[in-house]
């Protein structure tokens, strides 16, 4: 029973699901990867139909995935929703509005008299593929360099004066952003950028190993393969460098009985060799997404995408768990060191853990009937023939 | 409070929410509806294998997709808006409300998403059981995607299964099924999903009778006017009586809310429920609010009856409310001011304690949160400390009352009119019946009019606060300035309207269509 667990199990059981979350979004984004290239992969309307078709059946996971992924955070870790979103706030409006446009770009594109012209919606999806995986990127990047951020729990009631005149900005509030920006700031930090330009390249070369898996159509085909080694060498850059960034820098430790966080050299390089499972998962996924890419770049194969994405999945999860395991502080505050955020001094109680860890029983189940249903609508490849059949075209 | 709006970053954070919030519930309720319907429909098909059936359910599945699309686009903006506008109350409260939004991710929204592919794609490449089963998952999933969301909202009106923990500065839950099963979260939920059975039966019902207006579409028409008849009369009959129980629970759980949409400003015994009536604008009163004009319609008693379950049952007024009745054991506002500071200093005291790393005060004040007499008589005021003015307690008064009239008006009015078009369809007088096929076409907005206000009757009325005497709204927001929240909100307002816009043009043009080319 669960009740036999400590706490401190229950964070890190959360923190795996939250970073296994991230790895499954970020393999998701393919959608948003394959948005972006609609146009250089599909030169007929009759092609682009099929590629918005293919991605049209799956945007909802992404999207659902995205919004599971910003629960489970509020859920398990409510001070750095309260942190992150409240203080980055521009950075956060910017990522749900290139995601609202998403979600009617499909319904809306194809269907007559929309308003706004199936040019715009396709231009909602590209924006929505490009600026939306990259803001990602970034937003994940600052678990690795930090952000700009005070949380003082005594706030809320630190005001002598009681009166409820209307103060702007709230004097009460918790949590404070020491940076007029509110997050956009993070686009100055050169490895925030890398990391996003990684993300976005990576979602493209996903949503190419998609296409090539999901659509039967020689030119798509063919055009995709060209297209691949354009965005498989950017990613392999972008996301090399970041790696050495990483295992270079130094991070915050946090210190269980002092509870207090210091600086320490090399924390990442560290955390990888004193978790070794993490260092050889890490090393296999990476394997696995440029096997993946390899194989789909030399030979005639529509299964480069089964290869890439569990890399991906387990790269992505391997990341999280390196900024917040092993006492690491995985949101640290560069104005106030002792703000920062750990998974012992941000989490959900101890019982509310245990009702959720109850709930995520059921993830499996889940999983088998995404799993079934999957199957039983894409046993067969998408071409011309069952356009002209469907009847539900985006 | 529409009447002291000032543009400050508790007003915009307010409009904000509720743009975002209105918005959403305008395709949201159409999901919950629809959603059965179809389902309903569907099972015909497949029960009688009729092929008519099938051309009816893709027909509505299509205004069904379109909805639902924007319905998505505005809930997301919802979830991360009380992170990214409402910080404090994310912290405050994220340990029981942010529970029910994980399991509403794991539960709802993929059994949604998941079943809606093959509701839309698996038409030729499942079987048909397996199709039908798809699309009555669908259904369950939107509603439960409403259950969970509403759990966490009737929190808000009722806070139950959580106590205050003084080292976190927070409320934690303590029993999840106290949270789950709090009756205002029952029937919070039972009231919401029928107001969206009313609504989608009305929409079927008006669409359809447009068809019969114009002579098209005859089959489709009458065979979708007797299915979403019969399920409007059930659900109006239920809308209402789950109505009336909410009535009941605020009058016990949130007396101030109910006060204001009766605008009772004396308490009274054997009072008196107002079925029409028109306000004064603030009086002289202590304190200055809208009362009720002597001009009015009442009946005896009902309120009385409505609320307590008892004809001389005493209903306290806003008056009562704020300058307290010792007769009625009503604390007075300044009252609960003053135990609320007390309170507020206890807190302080053990924080200080605990910052000065003093363990055996911080023992003995830790000590008086765990008993029950401070709790019950002290804490539970927490949230008044932050008030000075007690007119501050008073939430708008003509919204709620205007608010509550007009939903009620309206509730009855669905059940007549849901009557009327069942019998003149099983008659099979409706073609003939023009007035009826207009008064239907009319009545399309009506329940977007009622379920709107019902959220605003909801969330107005317990102004000043954002969780009922614990938090008020006005400490709940992050640590922003009044013109980025300016910003988004005419960001979003455009985005909206536009694709609002759109998507009344694209519904309407596939009516115009008809099931023929549904689709295309």
């Amino acid at each position: 029973m669960i009740t036999a667990i400590s706490i401190d199990l229950l964070q890190h059981y959360w923190w795996f699901l939250i970073s296994l979350l991230g790895g499954i979004l970020v393999f998701l984004l393919f959608v948003q990867g394959g948005q972006t290239l609609i146009y250089s992969l599909g030169k007929t309307e009759n092609e682009r139909t099929m590629l918005v078709n293919s991605l049209g059946r799956k945007w909802e996971f992404t999207f659902t995935t995205l919004v599971t992924f910003g629960g489970a955070v509020f859920a398990s870790f409510p001070l750095f929703y309260s942190t992150s979103f409240g203080g980055a706030y521009w950075v956060w409006i910017a990522i749900l509005l290139c995601f609202v446009i998403q979600a009617v770009a499909y319904e809306f594109r194809s269907k007559p008299n929309n308003l706004l012209g199936a040019g715009t919606y396709e231009t909602f999806l590209f924006i929505n593929g490009t600026l939306g995986t990259f803001l990602l990127g970034v937003a994940v990047a600052t678990l690795f360099t930090g952000a700009n951020f005070t949380v003082n729990l005594d706030q809320l009631i630190s005001n002598n004066v009681l009166s409820i005149t209307r103060r702007v900005p709230n004097d009460y509030a918790i949590t404070r952003w020491n940076s007029s920006a509110h997050g956009l700031e993070a686009l100055l930090d050169i490895r925030n950028i890398i990391l996003g330009l990684a993300v976005l390249f990576l979602a493209r070369v996903q949503g190419i190993l998609y296409f090539m898996n999901t659509i039967d159509h020689p030119a798509i085909y063919s055009k995709a393969k060209k297209q691949l080694l354009y965005n498989a060498i950017p990613f392999v850059l972008f996301f090399v460098v970041f790696l050495l960034i990483l295992v270079l820098k130094s991070g915050y430790t946090f210190i269980p009985d002092t509870h207090q966080v210091t600086i320490e050299p090399y924390k990442y390089l560290h955390n990888l060799i004193q978790m070794p499972v993490t260092l050889v998962l890490l090393l296999v996924g990476v394997i696995l997404v440029l096997y993946g890419i390899f194989i789909s770049l030399m030979k005639e194969t529509s299964s480069g995408i089964w290869f890439s994405g569990t890399g991906t999945i387990l790269t992505v999860t391997m990341l999280f768990l390196i900024t917040a395991y092993n006492n690491t502080a995985y949101y640290f505050s560069y104005s106030d060191i002792q703000s920062t955020l750990t998974l012992q001094n941000s989490s959900s109680s101890y019982y509310t853990l245990k009702v959720m860890s109850y709930v995520s029983l059921f993830i499996p189940v889940v999983l088998a009937y995404i799993i079934y249903s999957w199957r039983s609508i894409n046993n067969k490849k998408i071409d011309e023939n069952e356009l002209k059949e469907d009847t539900h075209l985006y | 409070m529409i009447e002291n709006f000032d543009p400050s970053v508790v007003d915009w954070s307010r409009a904000q929410f509720a743009l975002t919030a209105i918005y959403h519930w305008l395709f949201v309720p159409l999901t919950l509806g629809l959603s059965f319907i179809v389902a309903f429909m569907e099972s015909l098909y497949v029960k009688t294998g009729d092929p008519e059936w099938k051309k009816i359910t893709k027909f509505w599945m299509t205004l069904f997709g379109i909805n639902f699309a924007i319905g998505v686009a505005t809930g997301i903006i919802l979830e991360f808006e009380f992170g990214t506008n409402w910080s404090n109350y994310s912290w405050f409260v994220g340990d029981i409300f942010g529970a029910p939004l994980a399991i509403e991710g794991i539960f709802a929204f993929f059994l949604e998403s998941t079943f809606i592919a093959v509701m839309f794609f698996g038409w030729n490449k499942v079987s048909k059981g397996f199709h039908l089963t798809s699309t009555w998952l669908v259904a369950i999933g939107a509603n439960i995607s409403a259950l969970w969301i509403l759990v966490a909202n009737a929190w808000m009106q009722y806070p139950a299964g959580m106590h205050f923990n003084p080292d976190k500065v927070r409320n934690e839950m303590i029993n999840f099924w106290d949270v789950l099963f709090s009756p205002v979260a029952i029937n919070k939920f039972l009231h919401t999903i029928s107001s969206g059975f009313v609504l989608a039966s009305a929409f079927v019902i008006g669409i359809s009778c447009w068809y019969l207006l114009k002579k098209r579409e005859l089959s489709l028409a009458k065979k979708s006017i007797l299915l979403a008849s019969i399920f409007g009369i059930i659900s109006s009959l239920y809308l209402a009586f789950t109505g009336d129980t909410s009535a009941r629970l605020m009058a016990h759980k949130q007396p101030m809310k109910f006060a204001a949409m009766e605008g009772l400003y004396n308490g009274q015994d054997n009072a008196p429920l107002i079925v029409f009536g028109f306000l004064v604008p603030k009086e002289d009163t202590v304190p200055p609010v809208s009362r009720t004009l002597p001009l009015r319609f009442e009946i005896p008693k009902l309120l009385s009856i409505m609320s307590f379950h008892d004809p001389n049952a005493y209903v306290p007024g806003i008056k009562d409310l704020i300058s307290g009745n010792k007769k009625q054991h009503i604390l007075s506002a300044s009252e609960k001011i003053s135990r609320g500071l007390v309170a507020r200093e206890t807190l302080k005291k053990l924080r200080e304690a605990k910052d000065n790393k003093d363990q055996r005060s911080y023992d003995s004040i830790r000590n008086i949160f765990s008993e029950e007499t401070f709790l019950k008589e002290y804490f539970c005021y927490f949230g008044y400390s932050f008030f000075k003015n007690t007119v501050s307690l008073v939430p708008s008064v003509p919204l709620s009352f205007y608010s509550f009239h007009t939903m009620v008006g309206l509730g009855i009015y669905f059940i007549v009119f849901f009557i009327l078009i069942f019998l003149a369809v099983y008659r099979k007088k409706i073609e003939q019946s023009r007035w009826l096929l207009w008064m239907a076409l009319f009545t399309i907005p009506l329940p977007y009019i009622a379920s709107e206000i019902g959220w605003v009757l909801a969330e107005v009325g317990r102004q000043p606060w954002v969780i009922q005497d614990y938090l008020p709204t006005v400490a709940a927001v992050s640590h922003i300035e009044a013109g980025a929240v300016q910003t988004t909100f005419w960001l979003f307002a455009v985005l909206f309207t536009v694709l609002l816009f759109a998507e009344i043009k694209i519904i309407l043009k596939q009516i115009k269509t008809g099931s023929n080319e549904g689709e295309k």
